[in-house]
């Protein structure tokens, strides 16, 4: 027979349950009180699992799968507020946005944007980012010119490399001068992968 | 260097418990009340929390505080009593829903302080000192009610008997 003690600890279904619809209720009340500092969720894509999470400005972060979606979440937390709850709703818009974009049915996304992540040259070649058109493709010293400072490549290059929207602003659009895909946050196959949707639709 | 990790780690790794807690004090849907305003107010107090904080300690200080809002906003808060622990209090009645509601209702059956030292000695896991500090009283008297609390589960519990 069980004593107390262990039944206290024992595990039931509808503590799964239970706690499954007050975290809905906690995401909805944050949002309400103005707590929700931070809200992300994950959607499935064909370049794998990409973390998506925005404060009350915009988008904030995209992040694939390799870059650790548990070590985005802490930066969030270091950088932005440790308020970082699982909150879908908010990122509805974007995980639509998304979708269709994977789709081949959307060409450019239309989401506001937080790039609080970014600062300085990086921010301003990442805000340049979306000129490049969809199924263009730019070399790093293009990209340099055209934020008016053609000596920058290798900051290009980092200003890519760090870019907190990838897919959004499409920085796997920039490749090397002769051609190869260059480095990606998401890795050359998943580059390759958006390239080569870009190209076929 | 510690760095505070993201709320949602904290509601995944306290939530269950947190809600235990608040089960053995309260009737179900009070109980998911008080967890609510448990983590609504921990998420508004996180940040300021300090990096060398108990967390769970901290959590079930809130849910203790809330539980005892929730049961004065209904009228039906108990004299506070001390040692005058016989008669016990009929809060709560079970619910259907909730398959191991027999447990919590004989939990709830409890004076106040044992169901209180019960709640975050056995469901909690807080250390007596812990205990004392958020229900009052000293170390030895917390875990004297807890000791007292199980005893009496034991004797009204229907599978709880001696074994």
């Amino acid at each position: 027979m069980n004593s107390p003690e262990d039944l206290f600890t024992t595990p039931t279904n509808n503590d799964a349950d239970a706690l499954a619809r007050l975290h809905r209720k906690l995401e909805q009340a944050a949002e309400e009180e103005g707590l929700l500092d931070v809200a992300y969720r994950t959607v499935d894509s064909p370049v794998g699992p990409l973390l998506l999470a925005a404060t009350p400005r915009g988008l904030v972060r995209v992040a694939y799968e390799v870059e650790g979606h548990d070590r985005v979440l802490d930066t969030l937390a270091s950088r932005l507020s440790p308020r970082v709850l699982r909150a879908p709703s908010r990122l509805d818009a974007a995980a639509r946005e998304l979708e269709e974009y994977f789709d081949g049915r959307r060409r450019s996304f239309d989401l506001p944007l937080d790039l609080s992540l970014s600062k300085g040259f990086r921010l301003l070649v990442q805000q340049h980012l979306p000129e490049i058109g969809y199924a263009q493709t730019r070399s790093y010293r293009q990209v340099a010119e055209l934020v008016g400072n053609p000596k920058a490549v290798r900051a290009v290059g980092t200003a890519c490399a760090t870019n907190p929207l990838p897919v959004v602003l499409p920085c796997h659009r920039v490749l090397r001068a002769d051609g190869t895909t260059g480095g990606y946050a998401g890795g050359p196959a998943a580059k390759a992968t958006l390239l080569n949707l870009e190209a076929a639709a | 260097m510690s760095i505070k990790q993201p709320f949602e780690k904290v509601v995944e790794e306290h939530g269950r418990t947190v809600l235990r807690v608040c089960r053995a004090l309260l009737a179900s849907h009070d109980a998911d009340d008080a967890w609510s305003e448990t983590f609504l107010s921990a998420m508004r107090g996180y940040p300021e929390l300090p990096e060398t904080a108990n967390v769970e300690a901290w959590l079930v200080t809130i849910a203790h505080r809330k539980a005892i809002d929730v049961l004065r906003s209904r009228k039906r808060q108990p004299v506070p009593v001390e040692e005058v622990a016989e008669a016990p209090t009929t809060l709560g009645v079970p619910d259907p829903d909730h398959a191991d509601d027999g447990l919590w209702h004989t939990v709830r059956a409890l004076p106040d302080r044992q169901r209180q030292a019960v709640a975050y000695h056995y469901v909690a896991g807080l250390p007596y000192a812990e205990i004392a500090q958020i229900i009052g009283g000293t170390t030895d008297a917390a875990r004297r009610a807890a000791a007292d609390g199980i005893r009496n589960l034991r004797k009204n519990y229907p599978g709880g008997g001696p074994s």
